[in-house]
């Protein structure tokens, strides 16, 4: 059954989810803006929109799964799943904190909507194969979602999953790039240059998709055609802004990890603000 | 005198090695802020490789460089350093005996709120093992340093775990380091705690807090977990007569399994792990997770109480 998605919804759960994401790492003294920002109109185009899922029943077995293989985006998936209604939006003030079940890094054993465990890099790819084996194998209808950073292509365990996505023919799956350019040690072009990765992709024998991962219409859009696409896997390669939505942190390596302190924080929460 | 963490001394060290003519190289996988490394590639840009996102990559090329005759040291985290590029360290490192040093930072639970997806308590234990790797573990940052220097100017495989925590001085600047030597950082006649890292910092925080109710506590520093100073170790337990073994790893495998296989052998002897106890670490502020896993003072002067009523 496809839904009719609401622009504006997922529009507006963007903004309350940067708010939530600054929010939360000003709290918890640490953690990772930037790309928790850069990828927040893909994920609430997801959550709020793309993927068949159901709050009150996290096992659903029909629900669609999302696999955040950059598992630093953390706060973003949390007040994703808060939002959504998986949990009291009350754990977000705990994010971090000893005996918290909003770990620095997604934990399945702890958070209701959390498929499986992440936090080291290069690995989500295999397990959304693995995930659309398993329910291909089941005769299910649902769909893999795969969230990966630019850096973390750099781990050659993305481009075994990547040969194998494309040998298996697996296309209940949509694998998804948050391209914002940055990873810890600066740009990726200068640190370990990923070169042409919708070409890489396209040699592997996927199909492609580019977009503006901050243009809701057409992320939707291309998120909708790269779940039609059959016999082969698919891939959206979504351009980003690194911190996009807080001015001081937008394309800013520095920004990757490390917490606002107070003033910068009302400022980012001003900013923020203001768009809503 | 400031904490300082045994991180800190990575890129420094490196310098000052390179400054000393030593043909060292770096090669780091996306995080040389974090590790220091850093300091090292701004000073010596040609001797300096990131290849990315990307440890097992990292590992290999310092394998090649090693053959290529340099001493090459790797960065990243101790949780990807060794897990990740394990088969790596294993069967090009190691079994071909290269001139490899793993030097990775943020080892143990004291690497706090990113969790326990990034709190490396096995890599010890992995590490141990493998034959011919030597596994050095400072205990703070002029040990580190020597540490470092130890393992560039000694041919093949080293293991030195360094950490995030910033943590006070152990030994001032007189102290000289040996491979393979264990030190007594206090004598005592009661009771032996054996420690690591930031453990030896706990120990001896615990060796005042058991001299309050009369109890002597001999503290020994096993900076050199792997080839261990067994004559040190026995003798040590030979006077005292009871044992603790304090470490910020899992209790499987790591310093107080060392220990335990030379006593058991040649002189079984009463016998206590402070560790974390076979769980993965958690979220937190890196102070009181020491405490939620049971590692400061107190429960290292727990254990030594524990094991004295046994001896
Ligand atoms: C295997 C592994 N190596 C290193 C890290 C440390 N780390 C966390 S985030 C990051 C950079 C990620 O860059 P990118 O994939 O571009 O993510 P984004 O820019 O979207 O934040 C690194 C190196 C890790 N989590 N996992
Ligand atoms: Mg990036």
């Amino acid at each position: 059954m496809e839904r009719a998605v609401d622009i504006d919804t997922i529009r507006t759960m963007a903004r309350h989810m940067r708010l939530d994401i600054v929010d939360m790492i000003s709290k918890a003294g640490s953690g990772h803006p930037g790309g928790s920002l850069s990828s927040a109109d893909i994920v609430a185009a997801l959550y709020f929109g793309v993927m068949n899922h159901d709050p009150q029943r996290p096992q659903w077995p029909e629900r669609d799964r999302f696999v955040l293989s950059k598992g630093h985006a953390a706060p973003l998936l949390y007040s994703a799943l808060a939002n959504a209604g998986y949990f009291d939006r009350d754990h977000l003030n705990t994010l971090r904190q000893l005996g918290s079940i909003l770990q620095g890094h997604p934990d399945s054993k702890k958070v209701p909507g959390v498929e499986v465990s992440t936090g080291s890099l290069g690995q989500g790819l295999s397990i959304a194969n693995g995930i659309a084996l398993g329910l291909r194998a089941a005769g299910s209808a649902s769909t893999v979602y795969c969230l990966m950073g630019d850096g973390e292509l750099q781990e050659g365990q993305v481009w075994e999953a990547a040969m194998s996505a494309a040998h298996y023919k697996i296309d209940n799956l949509v694998a998804i790039v948050d391209h914002n350019g940055l990873q810890i040690d600066g740009a990726c072009a200068d640190v370990m240059d990923v070169g042409d990765i919708e070409a890489k992709f396209e040699a592997f024998g996927w199909v492609v998709t580019g977009v503006d991962g901050h243009d809701i219409p057409a992320l939707v859009d291309a998120l909708a055609r790269a779940k039609s696409v059959r016999s082969a896997p698919a891939i959206v390669v979504c351009r980003t802004v690194k911190g996009k939505g807080v001015s001081f942190m937008e394309n800013d390596a520095d920004w990757h990890g490390k917490a606002p302190d107070e003033e910068q924080t009302a400022c980012a929460v001003t900013e923020l603000s203001c768009e809503l | 005198m400031p904490k300082r963490a045994t991180r800190e001394a990575f890129g420094a060290t490196l310098i000052e090695l390179a400054d000393e003519g030593l043909d060292v190289v770096a090669v780091e996988a996306d995080l040389s802020k974090s590790t220091t490394t850093a300091t090292f590639a701004a000073r010596y840009p040609d001797h300096f490789f990131n290849v990315g996102i990307a440890e097992q990559n990292m590992v290999g090329t310092a394998a090649g460089l090693a053959v290529a005759g340099k001493v090459a040291f790797t960065g990243s985290f101790a949780v990807f350093a060794t897990g990740r590029a394990y088969d790596q360290v294993r069967n090009t490192v190691c079994y071909s005996e290269l001139n490899v040093k793993l030097a990775p930072t943020h080892s143990g639970i004291t690497v706090g709120p990113d969790g326990g997806s990034h709190q490396m308590i096995e890599d010890l234990a992995l590490m141990r093992v493998l034959p011919g790797m030597r596994v050095l573990v400072p205990a703070d940052y002029r040990a580190a340093q020597a540490a470092l220097r130890i393992a560039a100017t000694t041919p093949g495989p080293f293991y030195v775990r360094l950490g995030r925590a910033a943590l006070q001085d152990v030994y001032d600047g007189s102290a000289s380091f040996e491979l393979g030597r264990a030190y007594t950082v206090r004598e005592g006649s009661d009771v032996t705690l054996f420690a690591c890292g930031v453990m030896v910092g706990e120990a001896l925080l615990a060796a005042d807090l058991l001299a309050e109710e009369g109890v002597s506590a001999e503290v020994v520093d096993i900076m050199t977990l792997k080839p261990l100073d067994v004559a040190t170790v026995v003798s040590s337990a030979c006077k005292t007569g009871a044992v603790v073994a304090c470490e910020e790893h899992s209790i499987i495998g790591g310093l107080g399994s060392a220990i335990a296989e030379v006593l058991g052998e040649q002189h079984p002897t009463p016998f206590a792990r402070v560790g974390v106890r076979d769980v993965f670490g958690t979220s937190g502020d890196p102070a009181a997770l020491m405490e939620y896993f049971g590692l400061t003072a107190r429960h290292v002067a727990a254990a030594a109480r524990g094991v004295i009523a046994r001896a």
